[in-house]
């Protein structure tokens, strides 16, 4: 039981980052109805501008500077890749049907992420913010032995909540969230009200760059940023699958689902099988699932009109 | 003025609806076909010695014919039919795999035939991740064909039953027979491939400009209003998933006995689904001659790209060049979004009202 | 004693001609149904009927139920009550298809036509249920699928005849003007050979020309195509000419039913049209 359980935690924190990753195309869905694939690689972009600046800044300046200066380093960089995705890719494709803004983000991924390891190098780096790395045991006086736990996903489960938290204010209670809403429903109605639309899309890009930077210097931790960070990413679309894609909480227990269900499956099942399921399980739940509930958990549903 | 139609009088809706109707169409397709079939081959049997004749039959030649079925076959369901794959490898996997399988267990059976196997396991397989476009539409689709393409990746690296106990995964093709002949040859693969390619192109452009097809596209371009006219969607969505996934589960069994002869699961990996996706954005959505064209481009452009630094004296390593490579692709990928959705198709059917009416402007 | 037989009245000689209409079967009975989105009842008990060969308009102010009616008929909404008769066969839930199969064509308010396609690829897909050639013979385009793609080409041919639309035959109708586009979709639902019709604002947003010419292809269809005819249309010039009988929505529910001339005279139209205080 004590095993089971240390699995199904692990599962819930590893499934906490799918989370965070899902948010970023949540964000970007909910206000331009545009499937980001190319989220993942604004994970390894942010987290590779992160580490290389925070390194390049540690070997003069002392380490919170280091820190607090990749962070600003990234943050830069983010708003910049958003500014020129607005520019050059968005605006020029309005009135486009959502097949063909999916396909072009699939372009934009194979840019960003050759172009981001062009700049800052294709190796493994590790990150180091000061989050503890030893593991924690909780809960011996319940199990023999008690519960192994990474201190690095408990902070990961922390951070991620709090950007949740402010996400939801963001969207619910400031008028730029209000407006943001208002250009998810309808673009021209969101216009006709004098919303700037490129405006709100460089935000919006922005928020998911954020969200990408705190997800890789979360998972970089864990596993340091290298490029098949991609594929880990890759795992949000099924967690959208099953949360909705405009849902903000739905993003939350879907990565959670997702990372403890694919792990306890790995564990249990993926021994008798050869192993190796993790690589798969996660979209294949979410292939039955759509079969099962194609509007996701808490995905909005919509009446057709014509 | 050599393209003029003036005199050619179409008195029937059968010459109207003919594939080409235009004659100067005609005459260029028999040329470019009995080029390919045998003036080809005889230039590269005189004109060159067997080394660069080999080089062009199994690098260029033959992998250009493979590729391009295969992206007819991807472009049917995502150009015609509007419903976007990322498992294009894992369906060419299943074709390769399951043609293998064939061949190994049953050696009895001609290799056309296991050929074929593969082409209708992958139009199963096809079928069954296409299920959930019934109920859902659009992006969700990338998403269930991206469990294709990783649950298939797993099962032929993993379950070692479908490569004959082959640990690795990696397995070699049985030599392929045609009536009897061995495909040992160069030309007789590229004539053997050229062959299924000009019959799948055929047949496929007969479907798409018939009734199957106007379903397809109605479903693309409005699924409710094709609905409300008394097509099922059931019927044209998976007809389309079908048709499309046969095809490249023949290309796929076709590049991995004829092109490759033995290969590995990663020779259909994900980024074989991206580079084919690619191919039909570039040379055209909903375009058989796109698919050509569009397959031509994407496999001529590293050959360009990784001579051009060189040759304009920017020394770059070899790592840069194969990122800077695919960020070109990535680029590319958006432009033609922008600029051209219907690709090179459409740039060659502009080019060729330009010439239908020159010397004048309009 | 001889008995007079009186002359009809000018006004009667049309009245009487119509006469078909009055007396001919019901092709489609609606009884009491109602449809709820969420909280919002878009439908109330509405019943009506239409006959064979009849143009029937349906009419009200904007929001009263009139989309969502056709909706229901076309198998697009599911009644949450109520029946739907049609020619003769009473139906619980029914898909799109199912109803374009038993013989009902629609068009749109917004135009919805494929895009991608040609104004002729458009018309020959209305066509689709028609067209029984198998898969094979699709494949090599021979037999029967050759056949059937050039018979269908010449009944195609005649709707594009009919709605004056040749020069525009290969073009792609997304780039076709609004008007074009129209005609194009009631091309399209007429190559269908419906039995009954249901047309969705026709005129919405034409000039009076080609409002003119869009009467005229209505009138045109219901007589020679024998086409039954369900209109919805704001114009309520362009309603009284043209239909036999009108049904009046308000709210989601019906408040008049009859000839246009009772309806011209119905207080509660009145009221519903002009404000009632």
């Amino acid at each position: 039981m004590g095993f089971f359980i240390e699995v199904l935690i692990g599962g819930l924190l590893s499934g906490v980052l799918y989370s965070l990753v899902a948010l970023g195309f949540v964000v970007i869905f909910k206000a331009s109805g545009v499937l980001n694939f190319a989220q993942g690689s604004m994970v390894l972009l942010a987290g590779l501008a992160f580490v290389r600046a925070q390194a390049f800044l540690g070997e003069t300046f002392p380490f919170w500077i280091s820190v607090a200066g990749g962070l600003a380093f990234a943050v830069a960089i983010m708003v910049i890749v958003a500014w020129l995705v607005e520019k050059f890719v968005l605006t020029r494709l309005i009135n486009q049907s959502s097949l063909s803004l999916f396909m072009a983000t699939i372009g934009l991924a194979f840019v960003i992420d050759e172009l981001s390891q062009i700049a800052f190098g294709s190796e493994v780096y590790a990150v180091k913010i000061g989050i503890p790395r030893e593991p924690i045991i909780v809960l011996t006086g319940l199990f023999d032995g008690g519960v192994l736990l990474n201190s690095v996903d408990l902070w990961a489960a922390i951070i991620a909540a709090c950007l949740v938290l402010i996400l939801v204010v963001f969207f619910q209670k400031t008028g730029t969230g209000l407006a943001l809403r208002a250009v998810a429903d309808d673009h021209a109605a969101a216009q006709s009200v004098g919303i700037p639309i490129p405006w709100t899309w460089l935000i919006i890009w922005s928020v998911a760059g954020l969200i990408a930077l705190a997800a890789a210097v979360l998972w970089g931790t864990k596993v340091g940023i290298q490029y098949s960070i991609v594929f880990l990413a890759m795992k949000a679309l099924p967690v959208l699958i099953l949360g909705g894609f405009t849902s903000i909480p739905g993003a939350i227990v879907g990565g959670l689902l997702i990372g403890a269900g694919e792990k306890l499956a790995e564990v249990f099942i993926g021994s008798m099988i050869g192993g190796g399921i993790e690589y798969w399980f996660a979209y294949v739940v979410a292939l039955i699932f759509l079969m099962i509930w194609p509007q996701g958990l808490f995905g909005e549903r919509l009446i057709e009109r014509i | 003025m050599i393209y003029h139609e003036a005199g050619q009088f179409k008195t029937s809706y059968k010459q109207d609806m003919a594939m080409l109707p235009i004659v100067q169409d005609r005459w260029s397709v028999v040329a470019l076909v009995t080029f390919a079939v045998a003036g080809l081959p005889i230039l590269l049997a005189f004109g060159t010695d067997a080394f660069t004749s080999n080089y062009l039959y199994s690098a260029i030649l033959i992998p250009f014919l493979i590729l391009s079925l295969a992206s007819i076959g991807l472009n049917i369901l995502v150009g015609y039919c509007g419903q976007i794959s990322l498992g294009t490898g894992a369906f060419m996997a299943i074709g390769a795999y399951a043609a293998y399988n064939v061949a190994v267990r049953l050696p009895q059976v001609p290799s056309i035939l296991a050929i074929l196997c593969g082409g209708i396991a992958a139009a199963g397989a096809g079928i069954a991740f296409g299920l959930p476009s019934l109920r859902i539409k659009g992006l969700y689709l990338a998403v269930t064909t991206l469990a294709a393409q990783f649950f298939f990746d797993w099962l032929f690296l993993r379950v070692s039953w479908f490569t004959n106990g082959s640990a690795s995964g990696s397995v070699t093709a049985p030599a392929v027979e045609i009536l009897g002949i061995k495909l040992e040859s160069g030309t007789g693969k590229y004539l053997f491939v050229l062959a299924v390619v000009v019959l799948f192109s055929l047949g496929l452009k007969n479907l798409t400009r018939g009734a199957l097809g106007r379903q397809w596209m109605a479903i693309r371009d409005m699924d409710i209003a094709a609905e409300i006219i008394g097509i099922r969607p059931v019927y044209a969505k998976l007809t389309a998933f079908a048709v499309s996934s046969f095809t490249i589960g023949v290309a796929g069994a076709l590049w991995a006995f004829v092109h490759l002869g033995s290969w590995e699961p990663l020779a259909f990996s994900i980024d074989r689904s991206f580079n084919i996706l690619f191919m039909i954005i570039v040379g055209g959505l909903g375009s058989i001659l796109g698919s050509f064209l569009g397959t031509a481009f994407i496999m001529i452009l590293p050959i360009v790209l990784t001579r051009v630094p060189a040759a304009l004296g920017v020394p770059l390593s070899t790592s840069t060049i194969s990122h800077l490579e695919v960020a070109v692709f990535g680029i590319l990928i958006i432009f033609f979004l922008i600029a051209e959705p219907l690709g090179l198709a459409r740039l060659w059917l502009l080019a060729k009202e330009k010439l239908r009416i020159w010397p004048f402007p309009y | 004693m001889m008995t007079v037989i009186p002359e009809p009245a000018p006004g009667e000689q049309a009245f009487l001609g119509r006469q078909v209409a009055r007396e001919a079967e019901t092709i489609l009975d609606i009884e009491n149904i109602s449809v709820a989105f969420g909280g919002v009842r878009a439908l109330t008990d509405v019943s009506f009927d239409i006959r064979r060969g009849e143009i029937r308009a349906i009419i009200g102010p904007n929001g009263a139920g009139k989309t969502t009616m056709l909706n229901c008929v076309n198998g697009f909404y599911h009644p949450a009550k109520g029946s739907i008769t049609f020619k003769g066969r009473k139906r619980a839930q029914m898909r799109p298809h199912e109803a374009a199969r038993d013989g009902i064509a629609r068009t749109f308010q917004n135009v919805a036509l494929f895009r991608g396609m040609t104004t002729l690829e458009n018309i020959m897909t209305g066509r689709a249920l028609k067209m029984r050639a198998n898969f094979w013979q699709q494949l090599v385009r021979a037999g029967k699928a050759e056949r059937e793609e050039i018979e269908n080409r010449y009944l195609v041919e005649e709707i594009i005849d009919f709605l004056q639309i040749e020069h525009i035959r290969k073009t792609q109708v997304g780039v076709l003007p609004y008007g074009l586009q129209k005609r194009v979709e009631l091309g399209r639902a007429l190559a269908m050979e419906p039995d009954l019709l249901l047309l969705d604002e026709p005129m919405a947003g034409m000039n009076l020309e080609e409002k003119g010419d869009m009467c005229r292809f209505i009138l045109e269809a219901n007589r020679h195509f024998r086409t039954t005819v369900a209109l919805i249309e704001h114009d309520i010039g362009v309603v009284m000419d043209l239909s036999d009988r009108i049904v009046v929505l308000e709210s989601g529910r019906k408040i008049a039913d009859g000839t246009p001339d009772a309806i011209k005279s119905d207080d509660r139209v009145i009221a519903a049209y002009l404000g009632s205080h």
